[in-house]
């Protein structure tokens, strides 16, 4: 076993790092938007409202993102639902990231000092051009540093898709795994790449919060 | 089939438990090298957490089970998933209580060495008893995550919850009723405590609030 092999291991993994690195961004670009949403209705008058936005969330943060995705692999052809992989993994991924991510908008938007709201208030300005030009913007400068460390997490997480047959990284290693029976190096090879992704993403983040919460 | 899935809540107990109880120990150890005085342990201590959370669980596991198995040291599933388990929860834990010991103020510290306790009183009866109280928490929000990381044991063949669930889904076709049957019983424990964990947050806080 030489170092040339391992890095041969690692290049066969690129293609699921592709993957995982789209269902990802697919799941965020989905998750977010939905989460503002969620998060602003969680807050409503009409408890019907209330309820079915707490249940999604409670059973999105709740059940092992695992679970959520056997749901929709293997439970949906019960009822006559045959979903893809991809299909599959994006309503799971997508469901989970809105659910934690409306927890971290909703907390942001409630550390916006009280006094905001007030001068706003006093200016003259209504609900929603509070909420646009004043609310919004402080709370996004709070929430994008958890944001961000949602979307690593959300990333790690996509070595799961690979129990429902999508392609991602662990799909790839498995295969190379059962073939080369070089389980050792090629787990390893893995870990390296979920590692060089995330290593840089979290410093990233950090310098991100320093930055933003100078002005705090 | 609930007869059988249910049988399952065992093993996801067992891991869960033993995980977090181990983990909780070891956890102890790490925060202890993250703020030792001597340079290189705190270093070697930043590198170990930093590459255990930069890794998916699930590659962790596969490692475990598979990799080790090549060097010849080869653990049954259950036993490879409480290791795995219990070295990423002493990673987690461990940050969880260096971020309750920083809260302590100094003042208590040199207070408790005015008094003339040893370092071993002081650990016991000043810092463990402050730390724990303010981290209670994080710790169970942690056990609830631990709990549902613990799914990932039925990819080697731990015939916990979802295995159970998996194996229904695949020889019967009633993977829907299996899987709905399975999110509740982790529902049954999440959702109740995670309600708990932020009310005593919010109570902490509130209790601990300056003015």
């Amino acid at each position: 076993m030489d170092l040339g092999t391992w890095f041969g291991y690692v290049a066969e993994l690129l293609p699921g790092l592709v993957n995982a690195v789209k269902l990802t961004g697919i799941s965020l670009g989905l998750g977010l938007p939905l989460a503002l949403v969620l998060a602003l209705l969680i807050d409503n008058r009409l408890r019907v409202v209330r309820w079915i936005t707490i249940g999604f969330v409670e059973i999105g943060r709740g059940l092992p993102l695992l679970v959520l995705l056997y749901i929709f692999y293997q439970g949906l052809p019960q009822v006559n639902i045959v979903p893809s992989a991809l299909a599959s993994a994006t309503w799971a991924f997508t469901w989970s990231a809105a659910a934690y991510a409306t927890e971290i908008i909703r907390s942001s938007i409630r550390s916006v000092p009280r006094g905001q709201t007030e001068a706003g208030n006093s200016l003259g300005l209504n609900e929603r051009d509070r909420f646009r030009y004043i609310i919004l913007p402080q709370a996004s400068r709070i929430a994008i540093p958890p944001l961000m460390g949602l979307s690593i997490i959300m990333f790690q997480l996509t070595s799961l898709a690979y129990v429902i047959t999508y392609s991602e990284v662990m799909q790839a290693a498995y295969f190379l795994g059962t073939t080369t029976f070089n389980y050792l190096p090629v787990f390893l090879a893995a870990a390296a790449v979920y590692a060089g992704v995330t290593i840089p993403a979290s410093a990233l983040v950090t310098t991100m919060e320093k930055r933003l919460s100078k002005h705090l | 089939m609930f007869g059988y899935i249910i049988q399952g809540l065992m093993w996801t107990v067992m891991i869960t438990v033993a995980s977090f109880l181990l983990g909780s120990i070891f956890g102890i150890a790490v925060a202890g090298a993250r703020v030792s005085s001597s340079r290189i342990v705190r270093i070697c201590a930043r590198i170990w957490v930093d590459v255990i959370r930069s890794v998916p669980p699930l590659v962790w596991l596969f490692l475990v089970y598979f990799g080790l198995a090549e060097l010849g040291i080869r653990l049954t599933s259950l036993v490879a998933a409480i290791l795995t388990f219990s070295v990423i929860a002493s990673a987690y834990l461990g940050e969880i209580y260096r971020g309750g010991l920083a809260a302590i103020g100094r003042g208590q510290i040199e207070a408790a060495q005015s008094l003339g306790l040893g370092r071993v009183d002081l650990f016991v009866r000043i810092v463990a008893p402050q730390v724990f109280r303010t981290v209670s928490p994080s710790m169970v929000t942690y056990g609830i995550g631990l709990m549902k990381d613990s799914a990932l044991a039925s990819t080697i063949g731990v015939v916990e919850l979802t295995f159970r669930a998996n194996q229904v889904a695949q020889n019967t076709g009633e993977g829907l009723s299996a899987f709905l049957i399975v999110g509740l019983i982790y529902l049954a424990f999440s959702v109740p405590l995670g309600i708990w964990a932020r009310h005593s947050d919010a109570r902490a806080s509130q209790k601990y609030q300056v003015g």
